[in-house]
């Protein structure tokens, strides 16, 4: 079991109020992803579920039991760190059994299921190496093993993949999602990296400034962001926002259309100039200027010989502009 | 590119290397050679470096006079006994101070540095006069007590230091995993922070052995360790240069050879964490 309730959680350090007062319910087996620019409060949200930080006011529940002032060691709970955070001086096999040893277990058990996540997490050749002599690929399976051998009821993920290289971070991504497929446990994953949270989350939480923006899947905070914060954050690259005449025309304050929900047309209502054309091979990216708005950027599928300075239309798909109130609010 | 250095500057570099060194090594050397002259050519104006009649008979005549074993044992008990002492007072308050550092703990890290500022001597008479109230006075316990005390601050600040350099992450992995404030520091910080406690060990080890206010102030006999045995041929009867200069060899001997074999511990002791 791994379901988690914050009820008015507040957390300050000296006058700053970092986390003003959150209120969230995380069922068991969700994979839940808090996302959010750096300093939105994601990780000390997380520290606070992990009994890292002592929350200020308001309550955590873990399983119905309340777990505010319990510590860390006692809330059933494991957290792989950005750091990986091995005990340098352990070998592999030692890091891993580390939690079962703090728990009592015995030593047959123990051996067991370290071999068992050994087995699952392909180190069962490194178990005799140090931390040191390992790569962060392989550090970061180690810090991984540490944490399912204990069958925790939850597992905390403060951004594991950021110090691995590109590839294998996509590759590190994959598997983690495979591990919570295969456990079925709960999972709370803290990222800035919106595509990370589109990818992996069941239920994404969006953070900015210590409060919760929205919480829903990727796709329904994709189709329908609650605000422009999150219409700008989700979705990469990010929606165009338009405030000024052409918002009024729509009765809002701004509006936002998504660079792959703009198309050019012939006599498209908006007239501009190709600034900046960026071709991936499989979409190009155009940065268009259009007067009396800002700069927007259009996704096209394939290779489309644009250049520079060269004149297009354009026109949003039906359906697809999200409107927002002078607050940043949705509009239905 | 590694910088080019001509013979002629690498040679006048290790002649001034040598030269500092011989500078700091020659009493040591001129009262390890004292202690093997006759006591006549000990005092003798001018001084004879090599050319003297070489004899044992300092050495038999302190060995006579005085049990040095005895001295020895109370300089061990009490160099180790207050370095462990300290090392065990030391660990759990330099861990609180740089983990959990509260919004005092530089000002009381600068207030413990400070304390060694004062002269010993500024406290002899209250201290004295606590260890006669408490039946202290001449022995081991008053003076691994006070040596304790006297190092503390020197202790708390090196492994301060080294545990700073720990990151916190991983004692955090280890509260996660389980782990009481027992298993934290037992299991995991020390074990991590070995190289800087055991250069802290030495060094306090080495402190200890060669303080001598308190020790010669604060005993007779009984708890008297090598220092005072040195002290006791600067005796009333007159002094006896080479019999003293015997006596220190002896008493500089065992933690001489302690410091050859643990260089290499020491000295990466006190750079650990300068390089990365």
């Amino acid at each position: 079991m791994g379901q988690i309730t914050l009820k008015e959680v507040r957390k300050s350090f000296g006058e700053v109020d970092v986390i003003p007062g959150v209120d969230l319910r995380i069922e068991d087996g969700e994979f839940v992803v808090f996302v959010g620019p750096s300093g939105c409060g994601k990780s000390t949200l997380l520290r606070l579920i992990a009994g890292l930080e002592d929350t200020t006011s308001g309550r955590i529940e873990i399983d119905g039991q309340d777990a505010t002032r319990l510590p860390p060691a006692r809330r059933g709970l494991a957290m792989v760190f950005q750091s990986y955070a091995l005990y340098p001086h352990m070998s592999v096999k030692k890091n891993i059994m580390f939690p079962l040893k703090m728990a009592g277990l015995d030593r047959d058990e123990a051996e067991r299921r370290v071999a068992n996540a050994a087995r699952i997490l392909n180190l069962t050749s490194y178990l005799d190496r140090r931390p040191g002599q390992l790569s962060g690929g392989q550090r970061q399976r180690v810090a991984i093993g540490r944490a399912i051998v204990r069958e925790p009821a939850a597992f905390l993920f403060d951004e594991p993949l950021s110090n691995l290289e590109a590839a294998l971070r996509v590759n590190m991504r994959q598997e983690i999602s495979e591990l919570h497929q295969n456990l079925q446990t709960t999972m709370i994953y803290v990222t800035h990296d919106q595509v990370e949270a589109m990818t992996m989350a069941d239920k994404i939480v969006v953070l900015n400034a210590g409060r919760i923006e929205q919480v829903g899947s990727p796709l329904d905070l994709y189709r329908a962001p609650a605000n422009t914060f999150v219409a700008g954050f989700i979705g990469s690259p990010k929606m165009n926002l338009i405030t000024g005449p052409e918002a009024a025309r729509h009765h809002a304050a701004t509006i936002g259309v998504r660079p792959e929900h703009l198309e050019i047309v012939e006599n498209g209502p908006w007239a501009g100039t190709v600034g900046l054309a960026e071709h991936l091979g499989s979409d190009t990216f155009l940065k268009v200027t259009v007067a009396g708005m800002e700069p927007l950027t259009i996704r096209v599928t394939g290779e489309r010989q644009l250049r520079h300075g060269d004149r297009v239309t354009l026109a949003p798909q039906a359906g697809k502009i999200h409107r927002f109130d002078a607050d940043g609010k949705a509009m239905a | 590119m590694a910088r080019a250095v001509s013979t002629r500057r690498k040679s006048f570099n290790t002649a001034a290397a040598w030269s500092v060194a011989m500078l700091l090594f020659f009493p040591i050397l001129w009262t390890i050679l004292t202690s093997f002259k006759p006591e006549p050519q000990a005092v003798a104006s001018p001084p004879v470096f090599l050319g003297f009649d070489w004899t044992w008979q300092n050495y038999i005549d302190v060995n006579q006079q005085r049990d040095y074993l005895r001295f020895f044992l109370n300089s061990v008990i009490i160099a180790v006994g207050s370095t462990l002492l300290g090392l065990v007072i030391a660990i759990p308050a330099a861990w609180s101070m740089a983990f959990v550092p509260g919004r005092r703990t530089k000002d009381l890290l600068m207030w413990m540095l400070s304390t060694k500022m004062m002269p010993a001597v500024g406290v002899l008479v209250p201290i004295y006069l606590i260890f006669k109230t408490l039946g202290l006075l001449d022995s081991r316990t008053g003076l691994v007590i006070v040596l304790t005390l006297m190092n503390l601050p020197i202790i708390v600040w090196m492994l301060y230091t080294y545990f700073k350099e720990i990151p916190g992450e991983i004692l955090e992995a280890a509260r996660m995993d389980g782990a009481g404030l027992k298993d934290e520091i037992l299991y995991v910080l020390t074990p991590m922070a070995v190289p800087g406690i055991a250069s802290t060990l030495l060094l306090n080890i080495i402190l200890a052995w060669n303080e001598a206010f308190w020790t010669i102030n604060l005993t007779v006999t009984d708890a008297a360790p090598l220092t005072k045995f040195i002290t006791s041929f600067s005796s009333p009867q007159g002094l006896f240069y080479a019999k003293l200069s015997a006596a220190s060899t002896m008493a500089i001997a065992p933690i001489l050879i302690l410091g050859w074999f643990s260089q290499k511990q020491l000295v990466r002791g006190l750079t650990f964490g300068a390089v990365k």
